[in-house]
């Protein structure tokens, strides 16, 4: 744990040196999702609920969404550009260290300008806080927390099982992004009104909803069930199966030579 | 002109080479459009009278925009070109007996059209296929479908006129890569491509609609589904022509300044 306080910090100062770029790319990052916003919020201005969720329901989700894959992509960025350390040969190098393979390419690369857009959901949140006529009470905050908590365990997850398939394929597959990307994308809109299909889909197999969708619905008193705060975890639990098919793909490693 | 022919040439058949990476991008741009129009559905059931076109039309436009995302990408930028000039290699370029934006224009609208050409077809064609109002239409008549492949034209040369502005843009900051992103974000935006510039609050979609970006691919994709009318699709069509001409004005004037400033060192 020291080791990654190491590590976090000679990072970090890595990526200040240049501080106008760092800026200026972190900048980037907050437009990129403030379009996204403004999308929405010009949608909303035009028809006022979507399947009966108000516009603040639906930034208090965006801003979940938003926060939870910006902290998974900036300490799990390794596995983000995993299919680069395959193919520059960098990983052989990863793998003669004596320490964890999990840990060190946690730490070969973390990318601090993706807090950009953390900054962007902490504003959302902070607007969709009041707005929303949610009474705040200790219950509904733990469930916050919670969704925050689960959904960034649930992006690393992914982000894991994207470099475990790398494995078998070399290159970086495109299709992955609809889960990491595209969850991004579509998660500003609780996942149901994408209809019970993709709901299901997002339920049983890949576990965004259970950290999106229902423990929003105890948010906003749509349900008294209070186990839906709970739901999240199953984040955690993802990274189980995600690691398993990162550590199959490592098992089957051939270096790439080069 | 026959250098710049082969130049294209050599480009296009380069961009042709990636196909698996192409058969992975329609997977992904399937299921993001699929997504795109599952969204916009259920803003429809709630806001039917609200909504500022016919469903099977934004469709039309969601699908053409899948299919030919390669072709109008905003947020493309040629890392070679953008290298050649931070490293300074464009020296090298400068030595060519070619116009260096004439050069770098033809490797822009041939990089997009390989990648597009690889990508459209099966999008097209299984979007054809959908359950009706989730299904792309054909074009609303034979004059339509005229206008729409010059409108696509004219698009791909504006949104390649629009990555000139950038690259040479390079010539004056160090490290392009927060501009790269700033424009890229801006123009994806305004060119429609967050959300169908029929969607934004109708102050800002007049002033949008006169802009630039509006004729990238908003022109073309409106041309298809018939919300622009024949005289009114001829008016867009000379609209974005005249940026065509405005941009690629502006940009070759911006360039020769930039290279007369440019000191090349020896070494």
């Amino acid at each position: 744990m020291k080791l990654y306080g190491k590590y976090l910090a000679m990072l970090l100062k890595s990526q200040l040196t240049y501080k106008a770029s760092f800026v200026m790319t972190a900048v980037g990052q907050f437009f990129v999702s403030f379009t996204a916003f403004l999308g929405v919020f010009f949608l909303f201005s035009r028809f006022h609920e979507v399947e009966g969720f108000i516009f603040a329901e639906v930034l208090l989700c965006f801003s979940i969404i938003l926060a939870a894959f910006s902290l998974a992509e900036c300490f799990a960025r390794g596995f983000d550009v995993f299919p680069r350390l395959i193919r520059t040969g960098d990983l052989d190098r990863i793998l003669l260290r004596p320490r964890n393979v999990v840990f060190q390419v946690l730490t070969s690369n973390m990318d601090f300008t993706r807090l950009g857009r953390l900054l962007q959901a902490g504003l959302m949140l902070a607007y969709a806080l009041p707005v929303s006529g949610i009474v705040w009470t200790a219950d509904k905050l733990f469930g916050l927390g919670m969704m925050l908590l689960g959904g960034t365990a649930t992006f690393i997850a992914l982000f894991i099982l994207y470099a475990g398939i790398s494995f078998f394929t070399i290159d970086g597959i495109e299709f992955m992004n609809i889960f990491t990307d595209g969850a991004r994308e579509f998660g500003k809109y609780p996942f149901s009104i994408y209809g019970e299909g993709v709901l299901k889909l997002l339920t049983y197999v890949i576990p965004l909803a259970l950290f999106q969708y229902y423990p929003l619905l105890y948010l906003i008193g749509r349900s008294d069930d209070i186990r839906l705060l709970f739901l999240p975890l199953a984040g955690f639990v993802f990274l189980l199966p995600c690691y398993a098919v990162f550590r199959l793909g490592l098992r089957k490693y051939k270096s790439t030579g080069s | 002109m026959k250098a710049y022919l082969s130049f294209f040439r050599i480009r296009f058949l380069a961009g042709l080479q990636y196909r698996t990476a192409a058969w992975a991008g329609i997977a992904t741009q399937f299921a993001w459009g699929g997504m795109n129009l599952l969204m916009y559905a259920a803003f429809y059931k709630t806001g039917a009278d609200a909504f500022p076109m016919e469903f099977a039309a934004l469709s039309d436009y969601i699908w053409l925009q899948q299919a030919f995302l390669a072709l109008f990408m905003t947020w493309y930028f040629d890392g070679e070109i953008l290298d050649a000039v931070v490293t300074g290699s464009v020296a090298y370029e400068l030595c060519r007996p070619a116009d260096l934006y004439a050069m770098w224009f033809v490797k822009g609208l041939a990089v997009r059209t390989s990648r597009a050409l690889l990508r459209f077809a099966p999008i097209l064609l299984v979007a054809v296929f959908l359950p009706a109002p989730y299904s792309l239409g054909l074009p609303a008549g034979p004059l339509a479908a005229l206008l729409f492949v010059f409108s696509m034209a004219l698009g791909l040369c504006v949104i390649v006129a629009l990555s000139m502005l950038i690259y040479i843009s390079a010539f004056y900051t160090v490290s392009p890569l927060g501009v790269r992103v700033l424009a890229g974000t801006l123009m994806e935006f305004f060119a429609g491509g967050v959300l169908p510039l029929p969607f934004f609050p109708d102050a800002l979609r007049t002033i949008l609609y006169a802009l630039p970006f509006a004729s990238i691919q908003n022109t073309p994709f409106l041309i298809y589904t018939g919300h622009l009318r024949s005289r009114e699709a001829l008016l867009e069509l000379l609209l974005q022509a005249v940026w065509l001409v405005l941009l690629v004005a502006l940009g070759r004037f911006w360039m020769r300044r930039a290279i007369r400033r440019t000191v090349v060192q020896g070494g």
